[in-house]
């Protein structure tokens, strides 16, 4: 793994940990979790800590609940009618389901990139002013352009777009499309970037790219996510939890998970036995 | 013997035909070995049927259309004829009371001189009817032989019988686009009638409408500017109704997509569709009895004296709500269109419920809601009940909603009912004035169309 060490600051003491990182504090503890569609219970007493400067896999079959609850990370299983969360989950120590929550600050805090890319039917300057024009980020129109640029050159993105920003966000490749969401969702500063299967709708080459990026980005964010590629989570994460039948099997470093698995459902699942 | 007769004729022998095949092909299949052969004997039985009937009733047809003129030209040539006057008028209703006698419609002839015309009819009917009825069998006959004598134990009628209900659906298909042809040339032949008396320019830019269907000769006493009316259209159908429903269908079509609970939407979509189903007869009696009243009103209370209860705005605001469920269900199904991820991604963004729909949901369903709203226009611009029933007869070029305005359809209405002939330039200017608001309103379809078109491609 190519980790590059970040500071290590003092861990957060509030953090139970569940599953303690030593290097770095926690940003996001999850403690308890359960996640209901109606009746069903598709996320079962979850408890992790998600650390900062990392990325964290999320692996397991489908059905498994990892997308579940990567969608209660920022609140987004709220749009779906019948959807209840139980137990806590704090970012940086306040517990986002307490009432007095603002949702749209919190997802303006937890960004979000999805399994296909979904860049509005705007040009795309537009589509990465759209953050920063709702939140009210930039006072100017120049500091307006200048967040559009910077947020496009951290996604990989500038030096392709930059003769053609007026064009619709739609035109773009699907691998542009999908470092489009990522410019976007970073325009707004976010602290943590969650991403439910990025790659799953694009080529190995507009993977790779996006590989890249995500490993670029975490130094500035904590990142988390989703992916159905084992080599992918060996690739670009640091940390990795094993999802099954809505639990957590294992979470641990991605060395020690892909190497010497503590479980035998985990290794069943990466040497492919099932899955 | 009248063409009703031989079209009966042509489903009594078709039946003949019918049972004749079919049994001939029952006889075939007795005989065949293991009882089996090409098409089930009711495909012989259809066959032959179909041979003996659509042949005699495409003649039936044709006599129906051709003996008249064979009759008529028949009895000019009788020498009571040479008596006749030459005036159209008089002549048309002589001969007209000589055939009533022959045929027994009537009892006697009023006009004496109908009275030598009635044998020479007499003679001529029966003549072409022998005729028609003779050509008829030999037709049913010879069309019932060729297809019976073609059945064989191997003879595909399945096929062709299949082939036949092609023809069918395909005919039935052209009806409705020959309709349409057909009503299109009848306007351009009256229309170019009346441009041919009345200056297409003073029409479509005149800015005085008085058409005096009374006068005599030329057109000098009445003026034909259709500009009010164009005015009238546009301001009610196109102002006012818009006004009223764009708003109204927006925010119900985001209401029902986005806000509502799946049971509310249940119950209030098809309550609102229904309003599309409500006659506009029965919106005109609203419009009238109790909207226009009321504008009255208004107008009266805020001080306007001689407010006039005919209104544009009563009009108007009764029209926008009969097609708030053209703009609200187009626009409510574009909204609906727009994939889940885009709202998603609206949202994941930290943006509102609200803003999402302004800034991402309305925009990416721009395309089908201006065409909901383009196919409401058309519709609105195109009614008449209500404005025949609110909105006045007098053709003002106003801005004021509460003045009386009259409408290009209320107009076509007025010149076409009233007692004025058909080679008056005011009845002709009727077609005109249709012929624009055809034209009008299958622009405005044809654009709806292709943008509705150009949209569903973008999204699939």
């Amino acid at each position: 793994m190519n980790a590059p060490v970040p500071a290590a600051e003092a861990a957060n003491s509030s953090a139970a940990p569940v599953f303690p990182d030593p290097v770095s504090p926690s940003k996001i503890s999850a403690r308890g979790v359960s996640v209901y569609y109606g009746q069903k219970r598709a996320i079962d007493d979850v408890s992790i800590e998600i650390p900062k400067n990392y990325v964290t896999a999320f692996i397991g079959p489908s059905g498994c609940g990892k997308s579940t609850f990567l969608r209660s990370l920022n609140r987004m299983n709220d749009t779906i009618p019948g959807a209840r969360v139980e137990g806590e989950i704090l970012l940086d120590g306040m517990d986002i389901y307490r009432s007095a929550m603002d949702v749209v600050q919190l997802r303006a805090r937890v960004g979000m990139v999805f399994q296909k890319p979904n860049p509005f039917p705007k040009s795309i300057y537009e589509n990465i002013a759209y953050g920063p024009r709702i939140h009210g980020i930039a006072a100017s129109k120049g500091e307006l352009d200048g967040i559009v640029e910077q947020s496009l050159q951290r996604a990989g993105l500038w030096d392709e777009v930059k003769d053609r920003l007026g064009d619709s966000g739609t035109a773009l490749s699907g691998g542009q499309q999908q470092r489009l969401c990522i410019a976007r969702a970073i325009a707004v500063d976010p602290e943590v970037i969650l991403m439910d299967e990025p790659c799953s709708a694009l080529d190995p080459i507009a993977t790779a790219r996006i590989e890249e990026l995500i490993d670029e980005l975490r130094g500035r964010y904590a990142i988390v996510i989703v992916t159905h590629s084992m080599q992918q989570a060996a690739r670009v994460s640091q940390r990795t939890a094993f999802f099954h039948l809505g639990k957590i099997v294992e979470y641990g470093t991605t060395s020690d998970i892909f190497t010497t698995p503590r479980e035998e459902r985990t290794k069943d699942y990466i040497t492919g036995r099932y899955g | 013997m009248s063409p009703a007769i031989l079209f009966v004729l042509a489903f009594g022998l078709g039946l003949v035909g019918w049972l004749a095949g079919r049994s001939r092909a029952w006889a075939f299949r007795k005989a065949a070995p293991g009882g089996r052969i090409n098409s089930l004997p009711d495909f012989h039985a259809w066959y032959v049927g179909l041979w003996v009937a659509v042949p005699t009733v495409l003649f039936a047809l044709l006599w129906g259309a051709i003996s008249p003129a064979l009759v008529l030209q028949h009895v000019l040539a009788d020498p009571a004829a040479a008596a006749l006057p030459a005036f159209g008028f008089e002549r048309e209703a002589i001969m007209g009371e000589a055939r009533a006698v022959a045929t027994g419609a009537a009892q006697a002839v009023f006009n004496s001189e109908a009275q030598g015309l009635v044998e020479p009819y007499r003679v001529a009917i029966t003549r072409y009817e022998t005729i028609g009825l003779i050509v008829t069998l030999i037709v049913a006959f010879a069309g019932g032989a060729f297809a019976f004598l073609r059945l064989r134990p191997d003879f595909t009628a399945r096929t062709r019988v299949e082939r036949s209900v092609m023809a069918l659906l395909l005919l039935a298909s052209l009806v409705a686009i020959l309709t349409t042809i057909g009503i299109v040339a009848s306007l351009v032949f009256e229309t170019v009638r009346f441009f041919g008396m009345v200056s297409p320019l003073d029409f479509l830019l005149g800015a005085h409408w008085a058409p005096d269907p009374m006068s005599t000769g030329a057109p000098e006493g009445s003026s034909f500017g259709a500009i009010p009316l164009f005015w009238g259209t546009i301001y009610i159908g196109a102002i006012i109704a818009m006004a009223v429903s764009i708003p109204l269908g927006l925010m119900s079509a985001v209401y029902l997509t986005q806000y509502a609970d799946a049971s509310v939407r249940k119950v209030m979509k098809p309550l609102l569709e229904i309003l599309a189903g409500v006659p506009t007869v029965v919106y005109g009696y609203f419009a009238a009895l109790t909207v226009a009243p009321a504008v009255r009103d208004v107008a009266q209370a805020i001080g306007i004296a001689n407010a006039s209860t005919e209104s544009a705005l009563a009009a108007g605001l009764v029209m926008g709500v009969m097609i708030i469920p053209f703009v609200s269900s187009m626009a409510d199904d574009s909204i609906a269109a727009v994939p889940q991820a885009m709202r998603d991604g609206s949202l994941a963004m930290g943006a509102t419920r609200a803003e999402t729909i302004r800034k991402v949901l309305i925009p990416a369903a721009l395309p089908g809601i201006v065409a909901g709203i383009m196919l409401a226009v058309s519709r609105a611009i195109g009614e008449t009940m209500i404005v025949v029933m609110a909105a006045g007869a007098s053709a003002n070029l106003t801005a004021n909603p509460f003045a009386s305005m009259t409408t290009v359809t209320f107009q076509i209405v007025a010149m076409l009912t009233g007692e004025g002939s058909f080679d008056h330039p005011a009845t002709l200017s009727a077609f005109a004035l249709g012929m624009v608001l055809f034209l009008v309103t299958l622009t405005l379809n044809f654009i709806a169309l292709r943008v509705v078109k150009r949209y569903r491609e973008a999204y699939e």
